[in-house]
């Protein structure tokens, strides 16, 4: 599992990598959790790039922090999720509810 | 032709990864595309995760994985995943779509509709206080050329 945390502007980038499951789904909440006080970020940019495996911890994951974003009325955004991953984010509806692009500015 | 394998581990989470990298790496002996592949390895983790965080909550405890593949024309890679935890009230319930007993953890509750949506057949069987046991099972469409060599 890879999570780099880069803030550009008003927004946290959030580039991860490998297999995201449960066993490291808490680790990555708090680290971006974290930052995201921290930094106080109006946007979260998460780069799924290099997610070579994600299952619906994943999605625990995603829906909390879309959760939060909301809640504080920043917005949230996936980028670039490869094939497989993308199938599982288009079969839970998380797309319809956070909106995506496809490539990162 | 028939072949199977039996695996057993302690519900560690660490285990979850080779759990459905081992499943798939048996299934990989099939004409299986990537898709299909990634299909079976979600589901796996999925079954899995959820023998590791709600099965045995409280206690460590043994979660046994089967998986057995049925070659030839019709061919049927099959995952069998049980564990002896605390089993499910109402496994009706707990497979609809956004269910979940533990949102404080962030759970998603798709975990059973990944299953469901990945897989051609999905069967769960649990008694409360007695244990779950998830059976599984995806057809792999045999491909024109599929398994030779050029
Ligand atoms: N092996 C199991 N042992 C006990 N309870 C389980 C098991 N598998 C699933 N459940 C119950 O079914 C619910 C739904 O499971 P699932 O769809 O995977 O969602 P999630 O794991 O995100 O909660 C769980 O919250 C849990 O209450
Ligand atoms: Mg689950």
């Amino acid at each position: 599992m890879k999570c780099e945390i880069e803030q550009i502007g008003g927004s946290l980038v959030v580039k991860l990598g490998g297999e995201i499951d449960q066993h490291c789904a808490e680790e990555i909440r708090g680290d971006i959790d974290r930052e995201l006080d921290i930094k106080k970020s109006s946007s979260l940019i998460i780069d799924l790039g290099d997610v070579e495996f994600m299952d619906s911890s994943g999605l625990g994951l995603i829906m909390g922090r879309y959760k939060k974003m909301a809640g504080r009325g920043g917005t949230i955004m996936l980028a670039r999720p490869k094939p497989n991953v993308d199938r599982l984010l288009e079969m839970s509806g998380i797309k319809k509810l956070i909106g995506r692009n496809k490539t990162k500015e | 032709m028939r072949n199977y394998m039996k695996l057993e581990i302690p519900s560690k989470s660490v285990n979850e990864a080779f759990a459905r990298a081992a499943v798939g790496a048996f299934a990989a002996q099939t004409d299986l595309d990537i898709n299909e592949l990634a299909d079976i390895k979600t589901s796996v983790s999925e079954a899995v995760t959820n023998s590791i965080i709600h099965g045995y909550r409280d206690a460590e405890g043994v979660v046994y994985i089967e998986c057995e593949i049925k070659a030839g024309k019709n061919c049927v890679v099959s995952v069998t995943v049980r564990d002896e935890g605390t089993g499910i009230a109402n496994v009706e319930r707990a497979m609809e779509p956004l269910f979940t007993t533990a949102p404080d953890e962030e759970r998603s509750g798709m975990g059973f509709t990944v299953m469901q949506s990945f897989m051609d057949t999905l069967d769960v069987v649990s008694e409360k206080g007695k244990g779950t046991t998830v059976k599984m099972s995806k057809y792999i469409h045999s491909r024109e050329g599929g398994g030779e060599i050029i």
